[in-house]
């Protein structure tokens, strides 16, 4: 406890030496909230320059592709966006269950389920107008994925199993799933060499948002972010689950219905990456086939992580993330870095963020004068 | 005092990086380099499939005034369209391979549609007279290399049982493993095949699983269709079994064990592309080959194989690269007893019946679902 | 080699227990390394990234010296530094240990295709295996008998962890820092340090099981190797009672269930083999399902455990 002190009292005599007015005055906690993020995402890119320096590569040059790559274009805007789109989804079907105490990583599997049933929901209209057949697959995905993930959820509350592994066992028993109907029953009979699913129709299918390459999930995203969010913090729903979250016995003495809560919760959490489902469905391929698992759910989870499970801070995150994928196809081009950078630097900033959460309440920057 | 030099000198670097980066495009144009763009879904050295584009690749690298770019481990989603934009975009590629299965469509007709004045050529055969015309399929009938290695495979199997480790049961590997079948009853007429799918294109465990499975069923002669043959080699030359390779030499990794193999020849095929690109010459929209258009080839013969086995081989390696033989030839007869092509009737490679093959062959252990 | 016999279908049952031998190994020591570090009161979910390190530094060092053995112990080193990074990351106050372990599987991953690029072309030296077939004259009997020693070695390394768990005191200080971190305290004894240690322990233990990976079954080194096993062998610590002989047994039961579907291929039983491929999976979630309940949950379970409380 006395070096926290002094950690404290440090950095607040750094903030007075460079004549700062201590933030805690001013902002709050928010800056803490976002600076000590930040700080974390410089040291983790200087880590990673530091590695690819390692291996003879220049840093700056590194530094540079990866900014072209993502954010230095109209191009790279787009693709960074493109990318981004299906990762708020899948993010919040961490980060919702995350108000509760659960930590579910099983969103991969629920945008599986999600693309499967709005593809037999398309498939059972085939005469309907686009837009009716485009709700009919967005209900659909989003129950399906709902309830995949809500299973999970009933198996934590009536059985005790734990929620992060059987989430995760669904993943691998939807990718199963996926690939039997897809083989199977479900199957084209014209899509000899790739087994897919028959197509939904060009008509059904979602195009761009006007002006840009970017299809409509990603305003679906940032729709269903804002409403998670407003849901959370500003609704008596949310209220409970956030309490239940923080102590289940003292919910429980107050009277909420926790069952109640894990159930609802992780149905919108499953609903939110079956809707990503549905737009890879509708707005991308066309149809379902094995490619639909491209670890879109897994991305999410780190979102959601490095969001602080926080559905408003998904947005930048999985843009940022969304960003430093599409400059990995720059590094390997033009540094010869092999693809799995990208996994090293992505799980650098997610060590460095998680450890960086010590640092809460332990600047005095943000302390202000006591 | 030292550090605010280097400090200055990064930047200056740094800096030179910018404009050379944005000059890049222009440099591209002021040279008249070609530059071509390379796509594959896995690893580049993974011994089989991408392995085998990236020597075709590479082989474009040694020709003057041709640049390649290359990228692999691009899934099949939005992700790979992206990618070909940006080697558009940014490096000027116009002319596009991207190597796997599932990138074209919707994803390369998408492109191609969106650079009319570009060229994208897909391995696989699906182009039609519906897709663009500046998209363009090629395709190797290599299921003639593997006609060739089952008659190796037959004169060498002393339990008279093969084993074939495939991936999916989709037309293009079913071609393979009754192309095979066919080769080895020419050697032994009473010569079965044991087929086990793994489900999927790269599961190095699943693949050891039925390698050793099929070995503990008798088998012992092996081939494969899945994206890296390394483990189905590896673990049958361990077992004591011979083993025929796939996409590209294995040679290496079981020496004594390895008989022959199937192997793409892209390094023959990408120059001829490439140089009919470069003199303005279109390249056909649907281009397909076997042995004797150089697109496929059979590996060098491993020392257990047998003068008698490399004899008839070799006839028929030369008879089909001559371009009067048919493999596919009627009757024949799957392996629940229906006759799928008919007595008098010859398959030849380019028929499209061949394309839509969702039979095994009878002599040939397995179901297609 | 010698003809192999005709003998139908008891194929399946022998393949089913080749396999599960093979491909439970890795499951074997992961299971016990969790266990381990499990009992001090720390969840790893990191073991996936570390099993894949540990398969690629195995392969490598036996690439670059010629002998697997020191593959292995490379590995297992590598494995205990993953783990001191996990450790020394949890040890921070406020760190949720769960999300690390992600963050770690996520890391581990990356940096293990990172580094062993260069390694997926060259054939390095295998691990051997001991013939414990000598005596039949069936080939099939005598490939399923034919067992690697690290197998053996982890078969034997479960009852002595029960025993040191059990009986000695460094297991009285793990197993205390997992019930109560005050009663550790009150020992004398830094949680954290101890917490350390057995992660250490448990990520040694991953890396080797990630070497049998690369070094013996598949045999080889790709970006495929590992399908979550890292992270079911998690699981199977759980609904095995944090007990390492139950571990044991669990993983067998697991490899088994692996074998299984190309078992049934391989006498032309192939209907649904996705799903059969996916039978490990349903099994543990059925598993788990019948045994945890919500009254008594993860009964056995260390109280300091993050998911229990």
């Amino acid at each position: 406890m006395k070096a926290d002190a002094d950690t404290a009292s440090t950095t607040a005599g750094v903030g007075e030496f460079l004549r700062l007015p201590p933030f805690g005055r001013k902002f709050g906690a928010w800056a803490e909230y976002i600076v000590i993020p930040a700080l974390a995402l410089l040291a983790s890119l200087v880590l990673f320059g530091i590695f690819v320096a390692l291996f003879g590569k220049n840093p700056l040059d590194l530094y540079f592709f990866m900014y072209q790559g993502a954010f230095g274009t109209w191009f790279s805007w787009q693709n960074t966006l493109t990318r981004a789109a299906p990762l708020i989804l899948t993010a919040l079907c961490t980060a919702l269950p995350a108000q509760l105490g659960m930590v579910i990583i099983g969103g991969e599997g629920a945008l599986l389920i999600g693309a499967l049933c709005a593809t037999s929901a398309a498939l059972a209209l085939p005469a309907a107008p686009p837009l009716v057949v485009d709700v009919a697959m967005a209900f659909a995905g989003m129950i399906g994925g709902g309830l995949w993930i809500m299973l999970s959820g009933a198996l934590r509350q009536y059985r005790g199993v734990n929620e992060t592994i059987s989430s995760l066992l669904l993943v691998y028993i939807a990718l199963a799933v996926l690939n039997f109907l897809v083989e199977g029953p479900m199957r084209d009979p014209t899509s000899l060499n790739k087994p897919s699913t028959p197509e939904i129709g060009a008509a059904n299918m979602i195009g761009s948002i006007p002006g840009t390459d970017v299809h409509w999930g990603l305003a679906f995203g940032i729709i269903a972010a804002v409403l998670s969010y407003i849901l959370i913090y500003h609704t008596v729903f949310g209220f409970a689950a956030r309490v239940a979250g923080g102590n289940i016995r003292a919910a429980k003495v107050v009277g909420l219905s926790v069952g109640k809560l894990i159930l609802i919760i992780c149905f919108l959490a499953g609903a939110a990456a079956g809707l990503a489902g549905m737009m890879e469905v509708a707005a991308v391929q066309g149809r379902t086939n094995a490619n639909l698992a491209a670890g879109y759910g897994f991305a999410g989870i780190l979102v959601a992580f490095l969001a602080r499970q926080n559905p408003l801070a998904v947005i930048p995150v999985a843009v940022l993330l969304g960003g430093i994928g599409a400059s990995g196809g720059l590094l390997q081009r033009r540094l010869g870095l092999p693809d799995a950078s990208v996994l090293v630097l992505e799980g650098t900033i997610f060590v460095m963020v998680l450890a960086s959460d010590s640092l809460y309440g332990r600047l005095g920057i943000f302390k202000g004068k006591s | 005092m030292t550090f605010d030099k280097i400090s200055r000198r990064r930047v200056l670097q740094g800096t030179a990086a910018l404009t050379l980066g944005t000059a890049l495009p222009l440099r591209g144009a002021m040279a008249a380099e070609t530059t071509i763009g390379f796509i594959y879904v896995g690893s580049r050295d993974d011994y089989g499939y991408n392995q085998a584009h990236a020597a075709g690749a590479a082989a474009l690298k040694k020709m003057p005034g041709i640049k390649v770019v290359e990228e692999e481990k691009v899934p099949e989603t939005d992700a790979v369209e992206k990618t070909m934009e940006s080697m558009i975009n940014l490096d000027g590629a116009t002319l596009l391979f991207p190597t796997s299965f599932g990138y074209y469509n919707p994803h390369m007709i998408k492109m191609a549609l969106k650079f009319p004045k570009l060229r994208f050529e897909h391995c696989g055969g699906l182009w039609s007279d519906k897709d663009p015309k500046n998209a363009g399929s090629y395709f190797g009938y290599i299921d003639e290399a593997q006609h060739v290695a089952g008659i190796v495979a037959g004169y060498s199997t002393k339990s008279g049982k093969l084993g074939f480790v495939a991936a999916k049961p989709i037309p293009q590997v079913l071609r393979n493993i009754n192309a095979f079948t066919l080769g080895a009853k020419l050697a032994n007429p009473k010569v079965t095949t044991q087929v086990i799918f793994t489900g999927d294109w790269s599961m190095p465990v699943k693949e050891a699983e039925a390698t050793n499975g099929l070995i503990d069923q008798g088998v012992d002669v092996l081939t494969c269709h899945v994206d890296g043959p390394k483990t189905v080699v590896e673990n049958a030359a361990r077992r004591g079994a011979m083993v025929c390779g796939y996409h590209v030499n294995q040679s290496v990794l079981a020496p004594q064990a390895y008989l022959t193999g199937a192997e793409w020849n892209w390094e023959v095929l990408y120059p001829r592309f490439a140089k009919m690109f470069t003199s303005g010459e279109t390249i056909p929209n649907f281009y397909r080959g076997g042995l004797k258009e150089e697109i496929v080839k059979v590996s060098p013969y491993g020392p257990m194989v047998s003068e008698e086995a490399k004899k008839k081989a070799d006839e028929v390696k030369a008879a089909l690269t001559a371009g009067n033989y048919v493999i596919f030839k009627g009757p024949l007869v799957d392996n629940k007893g229906n006759t799928v092509v008919a007595s008098g009737v010859s398959r030849g490679q380019t028929d499209p019946e061949l394309e839509k093959m969702s039979y095994l062959l009878d002599g040939v252990i397995g179901a297609t679902s | 080699m010698a003809a192999p016999s005709d003998i139908g279908l008891w194929t399946v049952p022998l393949a089913v227990f080749g396999g599960a031998v093979r491909v439970s190994t890795p499951f074997l020591f992961v299971s016990l390394g969790e266990c381990i570090t499990e009992r001090s009161g720390r969840i790893n979910l990191g073991l996936e990234g570390t099993l894949v390190m540990g398969a690629m530094a195995g392969y490598g060092v036996s690439y670059l010296t010629g002998s697997p053995w020191l593959g292995v112990l490379a590995a297992g080193i590598t494995g205990a530094g993953m783990g001191a990074l996990h450790a020394a990351i949890c040890g921070l106050p406020r760190v949720n240990d769960i999300a690390v372990g992600i963050a770690l599987m996520l890391f581990g991953i990356g940096l293990a295709f990172y580094l062993g690029k260069p390694l997926i072309e060259p054939t390095a030296p295998r691990l051997p295996s001991i013939d414990f077939g000598w005596w039949s004259d069936i080939p099939q009997v005598r490939a399923a008998l034919r067992i690697n020693v690290l197998f053996l070695f982890g078969v034997a390394l479960a009852p002595i962890l029960v025993w040191a768990l059990r009986t000695t005191r460094w297991g009285l200080i793990i197993r205390t820092a997992g019930e109560s971190a005050d009663a550790a305290l009150a020992m004398g004894y830094s949680v954290n340090w101890i917490r350390l240690r057995a992660t250490m322990f448990g990520g040694f233990l991953a890396g080797i099981g990630g070497s049998f990976l690369s070094l013996f079954y598949p045999g080889s080194w790709n970006e495929g190797l590992s399908s979550g096993q890292g992270i079911t062998a998690v699981a199977l610590v759980i609904f095995a009672r944090w007990n390492p002989m139950l571990c044991m047994w669990a993983s067998l039961l697991f490899g088994g269930a692996a074998a299984l579907g190309p078992a049934l291929q391989s006498i032309g039983f192939s209907y649904g083999y996705h799903l059969f491929n996916a039978a490990p999976y349903i099994l543990t979630l059925l598993i788990m399902i019948a045994t945890c309940s919500p009254k008594r949950t993860l009964i056995g379970a260390p109280a300091e455990l993050s998911i229990t409380r």
